[in-house]
């Protein structure tokens, strides 16, 4: 698998989904504390 | 909203170079038989070329006393010091010395790997065992005879984190260079960004589905209306950026079999190459696939793009001064237009770190 993490901006939102390669996602409207938790793979990623 | 640190700091104890490493030095063009003085990450190098073609690359410093070989003389393939005539051949060893027949062991200057490709010439920054042509990022476009390129090179008074920081968010687009190729939709216009660790990119893409079309590509395609816009960023740390920019008359898109016969596609190309921890040389390219022998639109092209890479060399160089005046401990706001320069700067801060961009299992 490849290890890409993705950071999409919800349109019409300012809300900011972050999909890691293992599955895990989450929201925020923080992209420093989301790129945090994306990019800490794979604490916090159930 | 999390504050962070500002850019990386450059004073002090820590440095900001990321070495072994590809950089662009020059252009293919610019290295021939005159000596070439050019600094990258620091370390001042004289490029040139040998009678048979070949770019070469060593310390611009002579062992003796420090004279600088960029203001020496080529004879043949050598270069002869400009103050006592020390000799180095193209691999940097010494091979004649005044006035007595011994050459010391250690006369000789640092040679620095070289590969010439995609019009440009890229120097290994490092351990030369460790320089690797397989590792060079590529930028096919500008040797490509299906496109037609203008390039240029500006000195830029600021550390190259903020060179970094400006090409990851194109947001700013639309308030710094608003006359030319900025429109309000580029701002407005959600991103998706993505982090590919095992091949150490960072993209940023901003599709904008019905956008203004701003005189920079009006005038150089001809498309009169509001367009489709694409930018597709590709961040190769530390030294290489491509935007893969396409527009079309709004709605034509990409047919299902791959062609493109309604869209227009510009090849946008930077080479970040640290000149100093303070300065920068911003190499800019730009390749397009259209109105390829149209000698006006390429003035056009070529004029238009240096006045907008003007505009931020004039906008870095007050932010550098700004913020080498400012305390290092200085906290900065980012918001969701700010998700690739973040990226970016993680990956070159793993870089610097000496840590390998790989992925945990």
């Amino acid at each position: 698998m490849r290890s890409v993490y993705r950071i999409r901006w919800k349109p019409g939102t300012d809300v900011l989904v972050g999909e890691c390669h293992c599955g895990a996602v989450r929201e925020s409207e923080d992209p420093v504390r989301l790129w945090a938790w994306l990019l800490g793979h794979p604490e916090g990623h159930g | 909203m999390a504050r962070t640190p500002g850019p990386p700091i450059v004073d002090g104890m820590m440095t900001t170079f990321v070495r072994d490493q590809w950089y662009v030095a020059a252009y293919g063009y610019e290295v021939g038989r005159e000596l070439l003085a050019r600094t990258v990450l620091g370390e001042p190098l004289v490029l040139y070329r040998t009678e048979a073609g070949e770019a070469v690359a060593l310390a611009d410093r002579c062992v003796h006393r420090r004279f600088p070989l960029s203001e020496s003389r080529l004879d043949g393939d050598t270069i002869v010091c400009g103050y006592h005539g020390f000799t180095y051949d193209p691999g940097g060893t010494c091979v004649s010395v005044p006035g007595q027949t011994r050459i010391p062991r250690t006369a000789r200057v640092a040679s620095y790997p070289v590969v010439e490709r995609d019009s440009f010439v890229w120097i290994w920054i490092g351990e030369p065992d460790r320089a690797d042509e397989s590792l060079l990022p590529r930028a096919p476009w500008l040797a490509d005879p299906r496109y037609t390129t203008v390039s240029g090179m500006e000195p830029l008074a600021a550390r190259y984190a903020l060179l970094v920081d400006n090409l990851m968010d194109l947001s700013h687009e639309t308030y710094l260079h608003g006359g030319s190729i900025g429109t309000p939709e580029v701002a407005s216009t959600p991103i998706i960004t993505e982090v590919d660790e095992d091949n150490g990119i960072v993209h940023v893409s901003r599709r904008m589905a019905d956008a203004a079309c701003p005189p920079f590509y009006a005038t150089s395609t001809g498309i009169d209306g509001r367009i489709t816009r694409w930018q597709d960023i590709e961040y190769h740390p530390p030294c290489l950026y491509l935007l893969h920019s396409r527009i079309s008359p709004a709605g034509r898109l990409p047919k299902e079999d791959g062609t493109d016969p309604d869209g227009f596609h510009v090849e946008v190309v930077y080479a970040i190459t640290p000149e100093t921890e303070h300065s920068t040389h911003d190499f800019w390219a730009v390749a397009r696939d259209f109105a390829l022998d149209d000698a006006e639109v390429s003035d056009f092209v070529r004029d238009s793009n240096r006045a907008v890479v003007l505009q931020d060399v004039d906008a870095l160089n007050i932010l550098e001064r700004v913020i080498a005046a400012e305390p290092d401990c200085y906290q900065e706001l980012s918001i969701n237009i700010d998700t690739g320069g973040l990226a970016a700067r993680r990956m070159l801060s793993q870089l610097m770190a000496g840590k390998p961009v790989l992925a945990q299992p």
